[in-house]
Formats: C-alpha cells, sequence, structure tokens
C-alpha cells in the first residue's frame, strides 16, 4: 500500500506544469480567442517533443508505455491552463483505442497528429475538423475515418476553444468492436483530472485578486466572507484529488468498484471545478463578470466537462450500482472483483 | 503508487479481525459519557484491548505500543470500527496528548505518562478553553506560577471533553503578566489534586460529556511541564494538528455509517424520492474520499512530509459529511427519525446529536476556514 506519486510522475507532472505555464498563457489564450482557434502550432510542437502525445501508447508502437496515473497528471495540468489543444482526448482517449484495434494505423505513427473520438456517450465529437483520424460508433462496433470521408457540421461551444461537430458518415473502416467502456473510463478520469487543474487555478486566481484589491482600505482577501468562500472550494479539491489518483491506478481493474471509483472522481472533480470557478467569479465580483478576467474560460470548460463522458447521473448511477450489490465498509475501500 | 495491500498488511487485517471477533462485547456498553459506570466500563475495555497489545499499535513497544506503521493503524482502525468496537473513551490521551509526549516530551516523561494511557489506567481529558478564550485560545488566563520544582495552578478551564470523570488533565497556563502567545506552557495536572474542583456540564443528548474546572494553587511538580517553559503555544499547535489531521477521527468510523445508511435506505428508503438516494451515495462517496486521502496522508508521512495547515481542510470535511450523512438517516426514518432508540438499534438520532458538535470543537468550522484562508492560500490576515 503506497498512496504516493513516483518521482517520476511528479517529474512529468512538473514538465507539463512549466510547458503549459510557459506557451499557455493569457497572452495566448487571447490570441487564440480573436483568430478562433484552438491550436497553437509552436505549442503543440512542444507538447509532441516531449512524447506526451503518445504517452499511453505502449513501446512497441513508438509509445512510452506509461499508465493512466502519469496521463491524469498531465491532464491535471492541462486543467490549470483550460488548455485549447485536443490533446487530452486525442493522446489519452482516441490514440490509445485506435492502437488497441489498428495498430498499425498510419496515424498513430505520426507524433504530431491527433485522432478525434465519436463516442455515444457524447453527441458530438470535439477536434474532428483537424484530426488525422476519426474513431466511429455505430452499434457497438468501431470503425475509423478520415475527415474527407464524414460530413462535419460546426456546433458552437460557449468554450470558445471546444470545437464540437455533428458527424454524418456512411462508409469508413471497419476496425471490429470496441472497447468503449474503456473510452468511456478514460474519458471521465481524464475530464476530472482536468476538473482538478481548472478548479485549482480557479481558486489561485481568486486569491491572487483578492490579495490585491483593496476595499474599506485593506485587501478584500483579509475580510473572513472572501475568505471562507475560497477556503470552501479549496476544500473541495482537497478531497477530489485523492480519489481522481485512485482511480487512475486502479483503472485497469475494469470491474465495479474501480468503475464506481471513476464515476465518483468525475463527479466530484468538476462538482470543485464549478464550485471554485463561480467562487472565482464572485471574489472577483464585477471584474469576475468581464471578458476581459479570465476567470469565465475556467468556468465554461468545467460546463462542458462536466456533462460529456457521462453525465453527473450516470455516474452517480455507475457509483449506486457498487454501493448497493458489492460489500461497502472500511476494509473495502480497495476492494476489486474476485478473479 | 501501488493501491493493494501487501501479504503482511492482509495477515495483520486478519489478526486484528480474529482479535475483535472474539473480545468485543456482544452488546453495547453505555456511553462513557453517560454515567460513572459506562466510563469504567470503557476503562475496563480498554485494559481488555491492553491485554491483546492493541493499546495504541502504532507507539514504540517500550510505551507500550507495537511499534507498527500508519498504513497499520489504519487497518487497525478499519477493523476496529468493522467490528463495532466501544469509543476510545481516552482519546485524548491516546490521539492528542500521546503523539505530541511522543515529539515534545523527555524520555522519563514518556517513561511515566505512556504506558499507563495506552493501557486506560490514567484517563485524559484536555482543559484547553476558558470562558473568555474559545476560538481565540491565545487569550486564556489560567496561570501556572513558579515555586521551587512546582507549580501552582489557578484558572477557571471549560468545555474539557471527558473531564467529569477522567484522571488527568492537560491545559494551557500562562505566567503571571505574559500576553497572548508568549508566557504559555503545556501543564498536566491530576483531577483529583486538591484545589480541583470539577462541575460537569450536560451537553444537548443529556450526557455529562464535558465539564467545568476551576483550580485554585493547584500544586504539581515542574515534571508535568512538557516542552519548555513558554513554548506551550507552539506544542498546542502541534496537538491540534494531530487533532485535526489524522489521528482524532478515523475514516473508517465514517465508512461504517455510510455502509448502514445503504443498508436503511436499502430496507427502508422510498425508490421515489431519488433525491434522497442520491444523498446516500453521497454519504457512501465522502467517506470514501476522506479515507482516501487519510491514506495519501499517511503514506506521505512514511516518506517524511509534515502534517501541514492542509490538516484543516480534513476537519471541515469529516465533520460536515458526518452531519450529511446522518440527516440523510433521519430523513429516510422519516416520522420515526425523532424517536430515541432501544438498546441494540442504530442510534442514528443520538449519533446526528454528537456530529453537530463536529464544527465546533477542535477548533471551529470558521477557524479551520481562516487557517485554509490564511496558511494554505496565503491570504492577508
Amino acid at each position: 500500500m503506497d498512496f504516493t506519486l513516483s518521482e517520476e510522475q511528479q517529474m512529468f507532472a512538473e514538465t507539463a506544469r512549466s510547458l503549459f505555464a510557459d506557451t499557455c498563457t493569457p497572452d495566448h489564450w487571447r490570441r487564440l480567442m480573436e483568430a478562433g482557434q484552438s491550436r497553437d502550432p509552436a505549442r503543440w510542437q512542444a507538447i509532441v517533443e516531449t512524447g506526451f502525445t503518445q504517452l499511453l501508447l505502449p513501446e512497441s508502437a513508438g509509445g512510452l508505455g506509461l499508465g493512466e496515473l502519469d496521463f491524469a497528471l498531465i491532464a491535471e495540468a492541462a486543467g490549470s491552463v483550460a488548455l485549447p489543444d485536443p490533446l487530452v482526448e486525442s493522446a489519452g482517449i482516441a490514440s490509445p483505442m485506435l492502437a488497441a484495434l489498428a495498430p498499425d494505423h498510419p496515424a498513430l505513427a505520426d507524433p504530431s497528429a491527433t485522432i478525434a473520438i465519436q463516442h455515444p456517450a457524447n453527441p458530438f465529437v470535439a477536434d474532428a475538423d483537424s484530426a488525422a483520424a476519426i474513431i466511429l460508433h455505430r452499434d457497438g462496433q468501431a470503425f475509423v475515418a478520415t475527415r474527407d470521408q464524414v460530413r462535419l457540421m460546426r456546433r458552437d461551444s460557449i468554450d470558445p476553444f471546444r470545437r464540437l461537430f455533428a458527424v454524418e458518415w456512411s462508409e469508413a473502416t471497419p476496425l471490429g468492436t470496441g472497447d468503449w467502456n474503456l473510452a468511456l473510463d478514460r474519458g471521465a478520469l481524464f475530464a476530472a483530472a482536468q476538473g482538478l487543474g481548472l478548479a485549482q487555478r480557479a481558486v489561485d486566481m481568486g486569491v491572487a485578486y483578492a490579495k490585491e484589491r483593496q476595499q474599506f482600505g485593506k485587501p478584500i482577501g483579509s475580510y473572513q466572507a472572501v475568505k471562507h468562500h475560497l477556503a470552501s472550494a479549496q476544500v473541495a479539491i482537497e478531497f477530489a484529488r485523492p480519489v481522481v489518483y485512485a482511480a487512475a491506478a486502479q483503472i485497469g481493474q475494469r470491474d465495479a468498484f474501480s468503475q464506481a471509483r471513476i464515476s465518483h472522481a468525475k463527479i466530484v472533480a468538476l462538482e470543485a471545478a464549478d464550485q471554485a470557478a463561480r467562487t472565482s467569479i464572485q471574489v472577483h465580483g464585477a471584474m469576475g463578470y468581464s471578458w476581459e478576467v479570465d476567470v469565465h474560460l475556467f468556468l465554461k470548460r468545467a460546463l462542458a466537462l462536466t456533462n460529456c463522458w457521462g453525465t453527473p447521473a450516470f455516474h452517480r448511477a455507475r457509483v449506486a450500482e457498487r454501493l448497493f450489490s458489492r460489500p461497502a465498509g472500511p476494509d473495502q475501500t480497495f476492494a476489486r472483483e474476485a478473479a | 503508487m501501488d493501491l493493494t495491500y501487501t501479504f503482511e498488511q492482509q495477515a495483520f487485517r486478519a489478526e486484528v479481525r480474529a482479535w475483535m471477533d472474539a473480545y468485543v462485547p456482544k452488546s453495547p456498553l453505555e456511553h462513557y459519557d453517560a454515567t460513572r459506570e459506562g466510563f469504567e466500563a470503557h476503562r475496563a475495555w480498554e485494559a481488555t484491548l491492553k491485554s491483546g497489545d492493541w493499546g495504541m499499535v502504532t507507539w514504540p513497544t517500550e510505551y507500550g505500543g507495537r511499534g507498527l506503521d500508519l498504513i497499520q493503524w489504519l487497518i487497525f482502525e478499519e477493523e476496529y470500527y468493522r467490528a463495532g468496537a466501544p469509543g476510545r473513551v481516552n482519546q485524548n490521551g491516546i490521539f492528542l496528548l500521546g503523539p505530541t509526549l511522543m515529539e515534545f516530551g523527555t524520555p522519563e516523561q514518556k517513561a511515566r505518562f505512556l504506558p499507563p494511557m495506552a493501557s486506560g489506567d490514567e484517563i485524559w481529558a484536555q482543559a484547553w478553553s476558558e470562558p473568555q478564550a474559545g476560538s481565540d485560545l491565545a487569550g486564556v488566563r489560567a496561570t501556572a506560577v513558579r515555586d521551587g520544582n512546582d507549580y501552582l495552578l489557578s484558572g477557571h478551564k471549560i468545555w474539557s471533553s471527558r473531564a467529569a470523570f477522567a484522571d488527568w488533565a492537560f491545559g494551557l497556563f500562562r505566567e503571571p503578566g505574559s500576553e497572548r502567545h508568549k508566557g504559555l506552557s503545556l501543564i498536566f495536572f491530576p483531577l483529583d489534586a486538591p484545589g480541583v474542583t470539577v462541575n460537569p456540564i450536560r451537553k444537548i443528548n443529556g450526557h455529562v460529556g464535558f465539564a467545568e474546572l476551576f483550580l485554585e494553587d493547584v500544586r504539581v511538580p515542574a515534571f508535568n511541564r512538557l516542552g519548555d517553559e513558554g513554548q506551550g503555544w507552539h506544542i498546542c499547535m502541534a496537538t491540534a494538528g494531530f487533532e485535526r489531521g489524522l489521528m482524532l477521527r478515523s475514516p473508517a468510523r465514517y465508512q461504517v455509517a455510510a455502509a448502514e445508511l445503504a443498508k436503511l435506505w436499502q430496507a427502508r428508503g422510498n425508490s421515489a424520492d431519488p433525491a434522497l438516494e442520491a444523498d446516500v451515495i453521497r454519504a457512501f462517496m465522502n467517506a470514501e474520499a476522506y479515507a482516501l486521502s487519510i491514506y495519501k496522508t499517511a503514506s506521505a508521512l512514511m516518506t517524511g512530509s509534515k502534517i501541514g495547515p492542509e490538516a484543516s481542510t480534513n476537519k471541515i470535511f469529516w465533520s460536515e459529511l458526518d452531519i450529511h450523512l446522518h440527516r440523510t438517516a433521519l430523513a429516510i426514518l422519516g416520522a420515526e427519525a425523532e424517536l430515541l432508540t432501544e438498546p441494540g438499534e442504530h442510534d442514528w438520532i443520538d449519533d446526528y446529536i454528537f456530529a453537530l458538535a463536529g464544527p465546533i470543537y477542535a477548533g471551529s468550522n470558521e477557524i479551520q476556514r481562516n487557517i485554509i484562508a490564511e496558511r494554505m492560500l496565503g491570504l492577508p490576515r
């Protein structure tokens, strides 16, 4: 029993944090928003060079052969900058799924290529327009297509960096039965991990503003009403993070216990993100309601991630399934289905 | 990260479980705060625990422990609560003062106080608060006047948990004329010493869970001072860290209650009330989250980290989840929620009343939120 991150994991997370902090500043957000884009070529190149896009791919496929906990830390760092680029869905969900179904697909050989995924849990496909390959779903079967084989209809999201598409298609390459449940588990897990990053950044922005903004002759952060808002948001983060990390470490169990933990993580991490974003807006006052202050990006991303890869009701039902049909209690914290 | 128990940890769990199956009283003891008899029955249980060498498993063997690590401690606690074993009447001693003594005590003090603490021969109360010093604990007025190798303690302490029936108390006393955080010392005194008057105070459930203490020139040896003269505030904060951080409220307690709540919902719940079912699920998730957080903290401590101000998040989280869990149970019970329970029944209503104390004791949740805001987030005082 060891609930600590390895030095290598901490190093990876630090690499991701500093890369994103340098390449995804408020200036970068604004430039992309003005251009109506969600990808920054220089940043994407830097991401590719770190190996993050192939982190979950087996070494035999040129990947790093690392696991979901490693990637969750990168997703958390991506959340802390509301990363516009399609790293998490492509590298965390779509690439490993395609690698399992068609290990020789050319899109996997190019580390800078992205892969989009149509999943029954989601009505739309994110970033389909820039993907080298799109995984498609029909009656449990997986297919793969290129952009020119499908018809994409853009649906505008309130999150300026989410490029959503309704996809219509008739002909595509069949890949066999897809493991849509694993894709859903990864999607929910990495959405949760992003939620942690979104939440912490929103709190940090609120704290920075509350230290600086003066009213009644004092920083507003010295008033307990403001302090307690931010402290409550921090509590929510502190009790979401261990659930997300445990869910990541246990995802390979593929049983009712590990799936309930992923669902728990998804619910509470996105709740923490929503609470933190709303708290941060409130602490910023009228500034927080302005486009100029970037907190709204975190509110919007939290809103989007809350409802994709399984709604809260879907995930609550999975926790209920575990709670009401499996043993519960203090000796069951790390339970697994008997083989 | 490896979230599986080793073979040794599984064997340890089996060992605890077998012992608890054999020794945990089949019918619940009267509450230790209800009567002297209930209190003494719990002292006898502590002696039984000691006979199995389970008094305080994380302490070194020379002080009555087993020298086990924090993961083993969590496993012990899980099996303890799973077995429905009696509450630890000496929790002020073993969970709060004990770890503090381990850190700040001299070898002589450890040898004198820890073994009878682990065995329940000496049961401890805390004497921190005063009528004018609650959340603002640095406002304590009780004094310790040095007299040769002794101190003379005087003052008025209040809300002293367990003090109605306990043997010893530890409290903060100041050098006369000193102010605020300076000049404070942490000093132990027997509750039956000449000059100590104990007035029990009834809690909202009718039990005498705490007391007020009047001290008039109570003579204790300077040996009873923990740490240096004037170091009391620093030591007191360390004790509070243990209290809020790791030791006071085992996650197992809430995991047992959450599992019971799920059974109550399945037996009595109205499936046409999805909002209430969502609360049952929420209570389970909260208990799990707290357990995972404590495993994370224990693992970090075992690799050399220290408990910091984030301990305050624990105290907020468990106290609020406890209230939410029990409110949910009462909602399921509906019109029967208000009924006093028969012996042997799950006492949801009394547990709810107890849970209401959680946001108040061990530093109110308002103070905890200040600590989080100021020391974790760096907001100005």
